[in-house]
């Protein structure tokens, strides 16, 4: 009765918050009309961070003003080959604004890409807006890089300290143990023996754990302040789902091929038929999982940098605690898509896993 | 005339709502018949939700 009550209140709280909303709104329409030009500027200022916190950078920006760009930015190596290797800090970028020299060569980031200029740092462009400078091999560690390497070592550390507990204690988890222990058995009894059956799932079960923890993880660490958005990050999606691909191609039984190229118990023009769908589904289906990933956590980041965005949209006192509210709300949700996601990427891996391992006795 | 993008993306999103929506609904319903398959009704649930939001997703991204 109590919880009823609450949720009353709040969705009350909400309802005249948005009420007081689109009456503010109404009764500044004509000064909104004069800001109109002012309106549009902050609208593609909005839609520039939007756009700049989804991607991927040479530096590490916690904070920065806009107007005399002070802030806290870390630097982070940039790495190119550029018919010898090429080495230094994103510093000498000096955040994208100047032309970077090292051993003679002059490098300039237009539009978030690394390219080899002269020293006035001349971007030629052709009649695309393209430029048509010498792009170099950029090795760089990037903010996606340098979190991807934060997590794996954050995952060897917690995990190899699990493992030797594990040996300490006889067995008996202790401390962190106790939160994973549960997870690690969900997955190996929920996920990897119903998919890929008893005899088969052992040697699927490091790349299913190892995959869980890291996108969820990964996912959560792109929830934090920090800015840094991975997974919703296709290289990072691509690179995922082509190990889950990999290793379906590379430990398949005859069986899987044979459902693949003569699929039994149909009629012999049906099985002609069917063998290059089925061949393409065998594509389909880890860019399926790559899009689903990258998909839900760019859209994810999206909607919850603009709901923060509502508070420089609404230039009153309502912006800040509606933005808040709701931003507070989806991150809640957005906790429960870190991890859903990163099980449906492990169960659909499981799936796939399981058809390849199939053998003809086995039925389940 | 030329339909904008942004239409293509609503009928998008009205389709995978409808989609979801069922795959949810009929999955309450199997389990209200039958609670004890609760763990393998929602696992078939979630595949399903996740192949429909997977085109729906690919689809977004075309349009």
């Amino acid at each position: 009765m109590y919880r009823i009550n609450l949720i009353k209140t709040i969705t009350l709280l909400f309802l005249v918050i948005t009420f007081s909303v689109s009456a503010q709104h109404d009764s500044s329409t004509e000064i909104q009309a004069e800001n109109s030009h002012a309106e549009t500027d902050l609208k593609t200022e909005i839609k520039e961070d939007i756009k700049h916190h989804l991607q991927d950078s040479h530096e590490f920006t916690l904070f920065r003003s806009k107007t005399d760009g002070s802030g806290f930015t870390i630097p982070l190596p940039v790495i190119l080959w550029d018919s010898s290797l090429q080495i230094f800090m994103s510093s000498k970028f000096q955040h994208g604004e100047e032309v970077a020299e090292n051993n003679g060569n002059y490098y300039k980031i237009y539009h978030n890409k690394i390219y080899k200029t002269d020293a006035e740092g001349v971007i030629e462009l052709d009649e695309h807006e393209h430029p048509t400078n010498v792009k170099p091999l950029d090795l760089s560690i990037t903010k996606s890089v340098a979190a991807i390497l934060f997590i794996a070592i954050l995952m060897l550390w917690l995990f190899t300290s699990l493992a030797k507990s594990y040996g300490k204690n006889n067995g008996i988890p202790t401390g962190v143990g106790r939160f994973f222990e549960p997870l690690v058995l969900f997955i190996r009894d929920e996920i990897a023996i119903p998919n890929i059956g008893e005899k088969h799932y052992k040697k699927y079960m490091n790349y299913l754990l190892t995959i869980f923890f890291f996108i969820w993880f990964v996912n959560l660490l792109g929830l934090t302040p920090l800015g840094v958005n991975v997974t919703g990050n296709i290289a990072v999606t691509f690179a995922l789902a082509i190990l889950t691909y990999l290793i379906t191609t590379f430990t398949a039984k005859k069986e899987y091929w044979k459902h693949v190229f003569w699929m039994p118990g149909i009629p012999i023009p049906m099985k002609i038929i069917l063998a290059p769908i089925e061949l393409f589904g065998t594509f389909i289906k880890p860019f399926s999982l790559m899009i689903r990933l990258y998909a839900n956590m760019l859209a994810g980041h999206t909607v919850l940098m603009s709901i923060l965005a509502l508070m420089f949209i609404f230039k009153s006192w309502v912006g800040g605690p509606l933005s808040f509210g709701l931003a507070f709300v989806l991150s809640i949700l957005e906790l429960l898509v870190a991890v859903l996601q990163a099980y449906i990427f492990t169960m659909l891996s499981a799936l796939y896993f399981g058809s390849a391992a199939e053998e003809h006795e086995d039925h389940h | 005339m030329e339909i904008p993008g942004i239409v293509g993306a609503g009928l998008i999103v009205i389709g995978a709502g409808i989609g979801i929506g069922r795959i949810g609904g009929s999955a309450m319903d199997a389990i209200a018949r039958q609670p004890e398959a609760f763990g393998k009704i929602q696992t078939a649930m979630l595949i399903a939700a996740a192949l429909i939001e997977g085109i729906a997703f690919a689809a977004l991204f075309a349009s």
